[in-house]
C-alpha cells in the first residue's frame, strides 16, 4: 500500500513537474495563460499511438517523431494564433482555449472517442525490498528526473537560459539590451511544448488515451502552477510533487475517491493561497502598472 | 442620459436618446424583434433556442460585470449557475415551492456562494484570482458525486416543475427578463458604482489611495454578478427541469468567458450579443454533428484574430465616435458634436 502510494505518487508528481514547469515558463516569458497546453499533451501520447500502432514503427522512433512534430505543432501555433494579439492578454486566453477545442475535436474526428491503449516501451519489472516495480514506471522515473535537469541546466547554465529568464523578469528592458524577445518567446514556447509533449509520452503507456484527456491534468496544471507561485520554475516543482501525493493518498485511502481527487488537491491549493496569497514561491512583486 | 422611464415623452425619448446612435438604434429594434417574433414564428425548436440564448445571455452579461467592469477575473462562474440550478431544484422537489420562489432563492444562494468565494480571494489578484475561482465549482462538483442521495450524483435532480405552462410564456417570462436584467447591468455600468468598478479594474492602488473601500466594491461586484448568474441558473432548472453535473462543468464557465469575450467586454451588450450569435450557431451547427465544435472553436479564433477586442466593440468603433472634448459618443459621420457641439477631431490615434 505505502510502496504503492509512493510509487504512483512519484510518478504523477513527476507527469505534472513536466507539465507545470513549461506552463510556468511561458507564463512567465510571455505573459500567456496558456489552456492549450495540456492539450500538447493529448496530441503527443496520440501521436505516439499513430507512430507506434497504426504505423508499425519502431518505439523510440515513434517517441522522437511525436516530440519532434508536437514541438513544430505548438511554435507554429504560437507564431499564427498567440503573437498577433499578444497585448490583449484576455483574448490570448479565449484563443487558447479554442485552440485545446479545436485539437480536442481533430483528435476525435481521426480517431474517434475510443480508449485507446499503448504498448509499454519495456515489460517485465523489479523487485525493490519486496515491491513490484515495473520497467516502466523506473524508465519515466528516470525520464522525469532527466527532463527536468536539462530545463535547469538550460535554464541556469546557458545564454539561452539567461535571455528566458531576464525576459521573464522585464520585457522590456531585456528587449533594450538587445534580446529578441519575440524569438525569446517563441523558443520558449517551444521548450515548454515539448515538455508538455514528452510528458504525454510517457503517460500515453501508463493509462489509457483519450480526447479528453487534457482536462483533469490542465485543472492540476493550473492548481500547481497557483500553489507554487506563477512563474516559479522551484514552486511548480514543489506544488507538482505536493498534488501528485495529495491525489495518489486520496485515491487509495478514502472512499470514493476518485470523485473527490480534484476537490481535494484544489482545497490545498486553495489554504496555500489564503495563507500565501503569492503562492509557496511566488515573489509579491509591486503591482504592475 | 435622461431618465430611462420618462414615459411621457416616449417619442422624444425614442428620438433623442435611441434613433440618435446606430448601436441604440440596433439594441432597440433587436429587442422589439425578440417581443415580436412569436407572432410569426411558432416553430418550438427555434423558441427554445431563443429561450436558452437569453437565459446564457443573462449569465454571460453576469460574466462581464464582475470579470470585465470591475476586472477580477472569474474562471469559475459556473459556479453561482450550479448553486442556484441545485438550490431551486432541490426547494421544488422535496418542497414544492413554485418557480416565482425557488428562482430568486436560488439566485440568493449564489449570492451567498459569491460572499463565501468572494472574501477569502479578494486578497488574490489577477491569474491567481481566476484560478482560485476556477476551482470552486470543481470541488462543489466532487460534493455533488460523493452525496448522490440529495443530488442525484451523475444523473442530477429531475422532475422538476416547469418554468410556465406554455413554451409561449416561457418564452416571453426568459426574453423579457433578458432584457430587462441587461438594461438593469448595464445603467449599473454606467453607474457612480460602475465607475468605481472601472476604476478598480484600471488601478487598485489609485482607487484606494482616494480613500474608497475596494474591498466593499469588489464584494458587491461578486454579489451582484452571483445575484444575476443564480437567476439565470434557476430559470435554466425550470426550463430544462433537471439539474445536473453540467451546470458547475468547467466547459460552461468557459462558455461563458468565450461568448463575453467574443461579444466584447465592458459592454454588457457584447456579451448578450455574443452569445445570441455563437449559440444559435452552435444549434446550426448540429446538421455537421462530428465537426460543430471544430467549426466553432475556428470561428472564435478567426474573428478575436481580426477583432481582438470583440465583436461589438469592433463594429461599434466603425460606427461611432467620441467627441474629443465631452466624450459622449457620436455618429462617425457627424461633423460636429451632438451635445457640445465641438468639432469632431480625425479618428482615434
Amino acid at each position: 500500500m505505502i510502496e504503492n502510494i509512493l510509487i504512483n505518487g512519484l510518478i504523477h508528481g513527476g507527469v505534472y513537474a513536466l507539465l507545470a514547469v513549461g506552463f510556468s515558463l511561458i507564463f512567465g516569458v510571455a505573459r500567456i495563460v496558456n489552456i492549450a497546453h495540456t492539450a500538447f499533451y493529448m496530441i503527443a501520447a496520440y501521436l505516439i499511438y499513430t507512430f507506434s500502432t497504426r504505423m508499425g514503427l519502431h518505439p523510440l522512433l515513434a517517441i522522437l517523431f511525436s516530440i519532434a512534430l508536437v514541438t513544430g505543432i505548438g511554435m507554429v501555433v504560437y507564431q499564427l494564433s498567440i503573437k498577433p494579439i499578444q497585448e490583449h492578454e484576455i483574448t490570448v486566453l479565449i484563443v487558447t482555449i479554442a485552440v485545446a477545442m479545436v485539437f480536442q475535436e481533430i483528435v476525435l474526428l481521426i480517431y474517434g472517442g475510443h480508449f485507446r491503449g499503448n504498448p509499454s516501451l519495456l515489460t517485465g519489472f523489479i523487485q525493490i525490498s519486496g515491491v513490484r516495480v515495473s520497467y516502466q514506471h523506473l524508465l519515466t522515473l528516470i525520464v522525469v528526473f532527466f527532463v527536468l535537469l536539462l530545463t535547469w541546466v538550460i535554464l541556469f547554465r546557458t545564454r539561452l537560459g539567461i535571455a528566458i529568464r531576464a525576459t521573464a523578469q522585464d520585457r522590456e528592458v531585456a528587449n533594450l539590451m538587445g534580446m529578441n524577445v519575440n524569438r525569446v518567446a517563441m523558443v520558449t514556447m517551444g521548450i515548454a511544448v515539448m515538455m508538455a509533449a514528452i510528458g504525454g509520452v510517457l503517460v500515453a503507456p501508463l493509462s489509457v488515451v483519450e480526447p479528453y484527456m487534457w482536462l483533469h491534468p490542465l485543472v492540476m496544471v493550473l492548481a500547481i502552477v497557483v500553489l507554487g507561485g506563477l512563474g516559479s520554475i522551484k514552486g511548480s516543482l514543489a506544488g507538482a510533487f505536493i498534488l501528485g501525493f495529495t491525489e495518489t493518498l486520496v485515491v487509495f485511502l478514502i472512499p470514493l475517491g476518485a470523485f473527490l481527487k480534484g476537490a481535494f488537491s484544489l482545497m490545498i491549493m486553495i489554504v496555500v493561497l489564503l495563507i500565501r496569497p503569492e503562492g509557496l514561491f511566488g515573489v509579491a512583486f509591486e503591482e504592475e502598472r | 442620459m435622461a431618465p430611462l422611464f420618462s414615459f411621457r415623452k416616449i417619442r422624444l425619448f425614442l428620438e433623442k436618446e435611441i434613433f440618435i446612435l446606430p448601436s441604440r438604434m440596433i439594441a432597440f429594434f433587436f429587442c422589439l424583434g425578440l417581443l415580436i417574433l412569436p407572432l410569426f414564428i411558432k416553430d418550438p425548436y427555434l423558441l427554445r433556442i431563443i429561450i436558452l440564448s437569453s437565459i446564457f445571455a443573462i449569465f454571460a452579461a453576469s460574466w462581464d460585470l464582475l470579470s470585465g467592469f470591475t476586472g477580477q477575473m472569474n474562471f469559475g462562474h459556473a459556479l453561482f449557475f450550479g448553486v442556484a440550478a441545485y438550490t431551486s431544484a432541490i426547494l421544488n422537489l422535496r418542497f414544492g415551492f413554485p418557480p416565482w420562489m425557488t428562482i430568486p432563492i436560488g439566485a440568493l444562494a449564489a449570492v451567498i456562494a459569491g460572499l463565501v468565494i468572494g472574501i477569502p480571494c479578494l486578497r488574490l489578484k489577477g491569474p491567481y484570482l481566476a484560478l482560485a475561482t476556477l476551482s470552486f465549482p470543481i470541488i462543489l462538483m466532487g460534493i455533488v458525486f460523493t452525496i448522490p442521495k440529495i443530488t442525484g450524483g451523475e444523473l442530477g435532480v429531475s422532475g422538476i416543475k416547469p418554468l410556465a405552462s406554455s413554451r409561449l410564456v416561457s418564452y416571453y417570462i426568459c426574453v423579457i427578463l433578458m432584457i430587462g436584467l441587461g438594461l438593469v447591468m448595464w445603467k449599473i455600468g454606467d453607474s457612480k458604482t460602475g465607475i468605481i468598478f472601472h476604476a478598480i479594474r484600471e488601478d487598485e492602488v489609485a482607487v484606494r489611495a482616494s480613500g474608497i473601500n475596494t474591498t466593499r466594491y469588489k464584494l458587491l461586484a461578486f454579489s451582484l454578478s452571483g445575484f444575476f448568474a443564480g437567476l439565470s441558473g434557476g430559470l435554466y432548472t425550470h426550463f430544462i427541469r433537471i439539474a445536473g453535473p453540467s451546470t458547475l462543468e468547467v466547459s460552461l464557465s468557459f462558455q461563458a468567458i468565450i461568448w463575453a469575450i467574443f461579444g466584447g467586454v465592458v459592454t454588457i451588450y457584447g456579451p448578450i450579443t455574443g452569445v445570441f450569435i455563437l449559440y444559435p450557431l452552435m444549434e446550426f451547427l448540429r446538421i455537421l454533428p462530428e465537426i460543430r465544435t471544430l467549426m466553432f472553436g475556428l470561428i472564435v479564433i478567426i474573428i478575436l484574430l481580426f477583432m481582438p477586442e470583440g465583436l461589438t466593440t469592433w463594429i461599434r468603433d466603425r460606427m461611432e465616435e467620441e467627441c474629443p472634448r465631452c466624450k459622449v459618443r457620436n455618429v462617425a459621420w457627424k461633423k460636429t458634436c451632438r451635445i457640445c457641439f465641438a468639432e469632431m477631431g480625425k479618428k482615434k490615434e
